[in-house]
């Protein structure tokens, strides 16, 4: 039992450590859209508020995929332990 | 009627509606400090369940969220009607000059972004713009922020899903259903999942942006209340107790957490609601549809 408890909980902390690898993507995306954003103001500084717009609208599309990976590691970290805790309880009286 | 000499009754309309804005945010404040939970330590849980009100499928939670979001729309209920109070067309408030403002900013992003045809859609995406944003923003009153809890941020994207298949139905059903097969007919489900991604994108956005802020905020409290007991916790009596790096740290970064990420997705959110809904709707194919219709009805 306490081992089988042992792997449930440290399994949901390693899986929402990795599942936030998936941060890694929307970093890399967003610096390379602020970059090219710099660049384009440098170039025309007239058109600063548009670019700043469209860079705010494109980092936040960018970012989705690092906030998908964001809700499943606190559903993973908030929420799964107490259902297969409970899961685990449950299957064990059904045994024992 | 200027400033100066407004009558008796306008200043007394004007000072309840001032404090009906407060109003509800102080009773939302006053009802989270009886009800909150004592806590030691680290505590993120979600929102809190005041009542639940039985129905026949499923039981009914009435939660924080809930009753925050409702009291944040009363809020801006009464600062729409304190702006709009004695409009006139000879403009002497200084209220209507701000009232004004934001009328024309908004009219004119819708029109840059939806164009003329939409144009209808402004009070739609200002209301959503005004509830996110001020939902964001109750958490600095210590609030629980309505926009960090999927349930709120998920029917405002159902909401927004509604519109945009209504407006993909417009030019028929048929041409809706052919849409799918865009533009090979071998795509198809994976047009047909993407367009339900749309709506989960963007509930997960809001919602992630605007939980992590506050689980951020959480970590980093209980990591410097540590931090201060770890360096002052060897002296003797009260000095152990002062929280030394819990003065203003946290402060900083609430500002990026609670003001400028809060009002950003608000914005976001709005963008996308227009992006989307103008472009699920085709003009040309729905006049052309238009004229068949009338050429039909004619014959």
């Amino acid at each position: 039992m306490e081992l089988a408890l042992g792997i449930i909980l440290g399994c949901c902390a390693l899986g929402a450590g990795l599942a936030m690898i998936a941060g890694i993507g929307p970093g890399i995306g967003e610096g390379n859209a602020v970059a090219k954003a710099c660049e384009a103001i440098g170039r025309q500084p007239e058109c600063k508020g548009d670019v700043t717009t469209t860079m705010l609208m494109g980092c936040a599309i960018a970012e989705t995929t690092g906030l998908y990976a964001l809700v499943i590691a606190i559903l993973l970290i908030f929420v799964a332990p107490n259902i297969l805790v409970d899961v685990l309880v449950e299957t064990m009286g059904l045994i024992g | 009627m200027s400033e100066s000499e407004k009558s008796l009754k306008f200043k007394i309309v004007d000072i309840i509606y001032i404090l009906m804005m407060i109003l509800p945010l102080v009773a939302g404040v006053i009802l989270k400090l009886l009800t909150k939970p004592a806590t030691e330590g680290v505590s993120i849980t979600g929102a809190q369940i005041y009542f639940t009100i039985p129905m026949p499928i499923q039981d009914f939670p009435v939660t924080e969220s809930q009753i925050t979001s409702l009291l944040v729309i009363i809020t801006i209920l009464f600062v729409c009607l304190y702006l709009t109070h004695g409009l006139n067309e000879r403009i002497n408030l200084k209220r209507q000059h701000f009232a004004e403002m934001i009328v024309e900013k908004v009219d004119k992003l819708v029109k840059d972004n939806m164009g003329e045809y939409f144009m209808g859609f402004a009070p739609f995406i200002v209301a959503i713009l005004a509830l996110s944003a001020f939902s964001s923003l109750s958490s600095l009153l210590g609030l629980y922020p309505p926009t960090s809890d999927i349930n709120v941020v998920g029917g405002w994207a159902v909401l927004v899903f509604i519109i945009i298949t209504y407006f993909k139905m417009k030019c028929g059903p048929l041409a809706y259903l052919k849409g799918f097969t865009e533009p090979v007919a071998l795509l198809a489900p994976i047009n047909f999942v993407s367009e339900f991604a749309t709506p989960v994108s963007m509930a997960f956005r809001h919602y992630g942006n605007v939980l992590s802020g506050t689980v951020i905020s959480v970590l980093l409290g209980s990591a410097l209340a540590g931090l201060s007991s770890m360096l002052l916790g060897a002296l003797p009596g009260f000095l152990a107790d002062i929280p030394l790096f819990q003065f203003g740290i946290p402060a900083v970064l609430s500002i990026y957490f609670d003001v400028f990420s809060g009002c950003l997705q608000a914005f976001i959110f709005a963008m996308l609601t227009m992006v989307y809904v103008s472009g699920a709707f085709d003009i040309t194919a729905y006049m052309q549809r238009k004229e068949r219709k009338a050429a039909k009805s004619k014959k």
